[in-house]
């Protein structure tokens, strides 16, 4: 059956399965491949995106679930003021390597900005160990949050 | 892997060669210069001697375009193989842009592999003095065409920040103006190189150029690739390595919304669907029956029994000086071991995938590769299509780590696109790619010291067996029973090891493929022999760098990282029990490195670690931000397999799935991470890889420390560790 979801602001129908998983609606169907595919199971946060503000595996969000909500995907976090900031953070830390799980850390890491402007380790630790970096960024998007934080406080 | 001594071996024919350029109109306007690197391989270059493998456009528009073999992935080539050129040529690092390479062996072989291929940490050894001296010599001629122009003397002119300058008339035109009559100019066949105090790029941080497309879901992977009306598929390969389809019975995957078509291999099934959904949930519904075939029974245990039983025989000899038995006989001491590494798989985070396009005369490509002349290679062997006829686009790499210079899964792709009309992009679940990985090879090693009455190793003896990747991926270059990559790091020690002996068994084990893997060769061989001089400091009693640090009179380098970090570590300072710091020494890919890792130990045998302080020497940093980022990078890799990293097999197939079962190294995890980088002016070695190595006999040491439990064999094993109740 079709299902009307809204995703960064605008309304798709998509004619699927109820029980096929967001992360396939957004990549193969609407053609956002921002978000990425990398377990399966939410083992790894690759898919994560934003279901109203709270940072989702899209890889085991069934499209039946969905209603009303308001799906943010990478593509728009920037549009965001705490996205932009993380964006930027992530910049001038020079976070990324390969990239690939990298749209996931920044969803993972805006969505925690967003409720805590100000984490503390132990913040990070909670709201970024379900998303995995094979080429080891963490230590970078560790600073990179706090740089990001930082710039929260004074209003940027 | 580490093919420098072979590149060396086979470069002086090439490099007697003058001429490594050649000038000529570029297409659109501007100066085009074809650079052959000097240790080419190239069938071209044996037959008209110059063979351009880089290019390096200036266009009239004043923008300058590499083309280079290259491939990203994540280590930074993209950023720091640019600043090469813009040091010599005067211009901004943002005036240059890089492209990918088409595949083409001929054209782009690695001057250190000899094929088309990203690995070995040796994108920038191979780039370094090449690409510098292109650059120079374009900065040559546009200045010689502004010389000529204004009727100067050209030494009167000088290139600064994209213009040439004649401070005379102060004229300074862009090089975009003077590119055309560039054209003109003789190439010049002697160029000066600045001395590294006047370099303004090399040696500083420079931002990656690859960075905001990746913060913001533009960056495209293979993955990402959607050519128009392209179908998803997800495949089923047999579980069993050597395996076969028995039956199948498809009637309720056909009945799944958006599945279009099954496609049946001997050894595979693939559901080709409209998305990814689809095809899971098709895949998830499909009734196989397989025959496991001839490894049914296969177990782990079966191929370690093997290799150990290899170690008893005689392997071929990969170094000897002196006479080791002798001097073991006149030891005062003897300690002998057996080490294990595990099989490993790579898990890149952007699972395997390729879309093909497969016509009747021709083969389309979508993948992200590092070896993308293989791929078009064994593409167009497995389409049945002359090597011309198949088109490979090349994408950005979600992790390769030695994965993706393997073909197999564009060939796996090309099989099943056979059978579909129109492109179809074939996507692994993680379980498939990590149930069907080509895998770091189990290696088993045999070895023994003998010191004398000051603990001092008068004789060293190492016998190891493993598989040879090279002897698979570049056969040539396997030779007498060696090849460089599986001994790197178990030869040519950095100590004073006057009686070493050291042999190496190649031993294919059944069923499993293997394959590079971060480090690969080093990645064992460096945990051994780290860790085994560890065990002789141990027998010595003796503080471990100290015991290291008499042994490195001939080795300056290696002595003054290995102060360095332990400085940096406070080493040799007191820890709360339980705790302990490890430390590992190391010179692989051209770079010297030293680590100190410190690890806490639960009662429960878990280990934490929590601080690695590593000195490099990788002689000039050309992008420093990146060589911290790669050695943070190669530490987090290396420190995944020595706490969780083992690939099991049974019944012939790989136990492991996901995440869950194949662990990685998580935030709450992370070691914090202190990189000091020695100030250097010598040809840059690779940095790749390096971090990988070292950590792994690090950690092990410092659970030495902390428990005065020796883990020979990986990763750590929290039963061994646990604390008696």
């Amino acid at each position: 059956m079709a299902f009307n979801i809204n995703v960064n602001g605008s309304a798709h129908s998509v004619d699927v399965d109820g029980d096929t998983p967001l992360l396939w609606v957004l990549r193969d169907v609407l053609g956002m491949t921002g978000t990425k595919f990398g377990c399966g199971m939410a083992l790894c946060g690759a898919c994560t995106v934003h279901v109203d503000g709270v940072a989702t595996r899209s890889c085991i969000t069934t499209i039946d679930s969905i209603g009303k909500s308001q799906i943010t995907t990478i593509e728009a976090i920037g549009t965001t003021a705490v996205g932009a900031t993380i964006q930027k953070a992530w910049l001038d830390h020079e976070v990324v390597q390969c990239g690939y799980c990298q749209s996931g850390q920044i969803m993972s890491a805006s969505a925690l900005l967003a409720s805590n402007p100000h984490p503390t380790d132990a913040d990070i630790d909670d709201a970024m160990s379900g998303n995995i970096c094979r080429c080891g960024t963490y230590v970078r998007i560790r600073e990179a949050i706090k740089l990001a934080a930082q710039s929260n406080g004074k209003g940027g | 892997m580490h093919l420098d001594r072979i590149a060396s071996r086979t470069a002086d024919t090439h490099l007697s060669r003058r001429n490594f350029l050649a000038a000529s109109a570029a297409v659109g306007g501007g100066l085009m210069l074809s650079l052959g690197l000097p240790f080419g391989r190239s069938e071209a270059a044996h037959s008209d001697g110059f063979a351009p493998n880089a290019f390096i456009r200036i266009g009239s528009d004043g923008q300058i375009v590499l083309t280079m073999p290259y491939v990203e992935m994540g280590q930074g080539t993209y950023t720091a193989i640019p600043m090469l050129i813009a040091e010599e040529l005067e211009v901004g690092l943002t005036q240059v842009r890089l492209e990918h390479a088409p595949p083409n062996e001929k054209l782009y072989a690695n001057p250190l592999l000899g094929v088309q291929a990203t690995g070995n940490s040796n994108a920038m050894r191979g780039a370094w003095k090449p690409l510098r001296e292109a650059g120079a010599t374009a900065r040559m001629m546009l200045v010689a065409a502004a010389a000529k122009q204004w009727g100067v003397d050209p030494n009167a002119c000088r290139a600064q920040d994209g213009e040439v300058i004649h401070t005379a008339s102060g004229r300074r035109p862009k090089y975009g103006e003077l590119a055309g009559e560039a054209v003109n100019m003789p190439v010049p066949q002697n160029v000066t190189l600045k001395s590294p105090d006047d370099f303004k790029l090399i040696g500083t941080p420079a931002k990656r150029l690859d960075a905001p497309a990746k913060v913001n879901g533009t960056a495209v992977y293979g993955i990402d690739a959607r050519p128009p009306g392209v179908k998803v598929a997800t495949l089923a390969q047999s579980p069993a390595f050597g395996g076969r389809l028995k039956s199948l019975d498809g009637t309720a995957t056909m009945a799944v919304k958006g599945v279009r078509q099954i496609v049946q291999l001997d050894d595979t099934v693939a559901v080709v669907a409209d998305h990814m959904g689809a095809a899971k949930k098709g895949l998830e519904a499909l009734k196989i029956e397989w025959d496991d075939g001839p490894h049914a029974t296969l177990a782990t245990e079966e191929i370690a029994r093997e290799l150990e039983q290899a170690t008893l025989g005689a392997g071929a000899l990969a170094q000897n000086i002196g006479d080791a038995d002798k001097a073991m006989e006149g030891a005062v001491t003897k300690v002998e071991a057996t080490y294990q590494v595990p099989f490993l798989a790579h898990a890149t985070m952007e699972p395997m995938n390729c879309t093909v396009h497969f016509r009747k005369d021709e083969c389309e490509i979508w993948i992200g590769s590092q070896a993308v002349a293989r791929i078009q290679a064994m593409a167009a062997e497995a389409a049945g299509l002359p090597t011309d006829k198949v088109i490979v686009h090349n994408h950005l790499i979600g992790g390769g780590f030695g994965r993706r210079l393997e073909a197999d899964g564009a060939v796996r792709a090309v099989e099943i696109a056979k059978h579909v009309g129109g492109p179809v992009k074939v996507v692994w679940t993680r379980e498939e790619d990590i149930q069907h990985d080509m895998y770091r090879p189990y290696w088993f090693d045999r070895i023994s010291a003998g010191l004398d009455d000051q603990g001092k190793p008068v004789a060293w003896k190492n016998r190891f067996a493993g598989s040879s990747v090279i002897a698979r991926w570049l056969p040539p270059f396997f030779k007498n029973g060696l090849d460089t990559d599986s001994t790197e790091g178990a030869i040519d020690l950095l100590y004073d090891l006057p009686n070493f002996h050291v042999e190496y068994v190649r031993v294919e084990p059944p069923g499993i493929p293997t394959a590079f893997w971060r480090s690969v060769g080093p990645s064992h061989n460096v945990f051994v022999t780290e860790s085994f001089i560890d065990e002789l400091a141990a027998a010595a009693k003796q503080d471990a760098v100290a015991y290291r640090r008499a042994l490195l009179d001939n080795s300056p380098r290696a002595k003054a990282v290995l102060d360095l970090a332990a400085e940096k570590a406070d080493w040799g300072q007191s820890l709360p029990k339980g705790s302990g710091r490890g430390v590992s020494l190391q010179s692989v890919f051209g770079s010297y490195m030293a680590q100190v890792a410190e690890v806490e130990v639960s009662k429960d045998g878990t280990v934490h670690l929590r601080r690695v302080v590593c000195a490099i020497d990788c002689g000039t940093a050309v992008n420093p931000n990146t060589v911290q980022a790669q050695i943070q990078s190669g530490i987090i890799f290396g420190a995944t397999a020595a706490l969780y990293g083992e690939i099991t097999l049974k019944n012939g197939r790989i136990e492991q799935t996901n995440f869950d079962t194949y662990q990685m190294l998580r935030m709450n995890e992370a070691p914090a991470i202190e990189v000091h980088i020695v100030k250097s002016t010598e040809q840059p070695g690779g940095m790749g890889e390096t971090g990988t190595s070292a950590i792994v006999p690090a950690i092990a040491n410092a659970i030495f420390a902390a428990t005065g439990k020796r883990l020979r064999k990986m990763p750590a094993d929290a039963s061994v560790l646990k604390q008696p109740a």
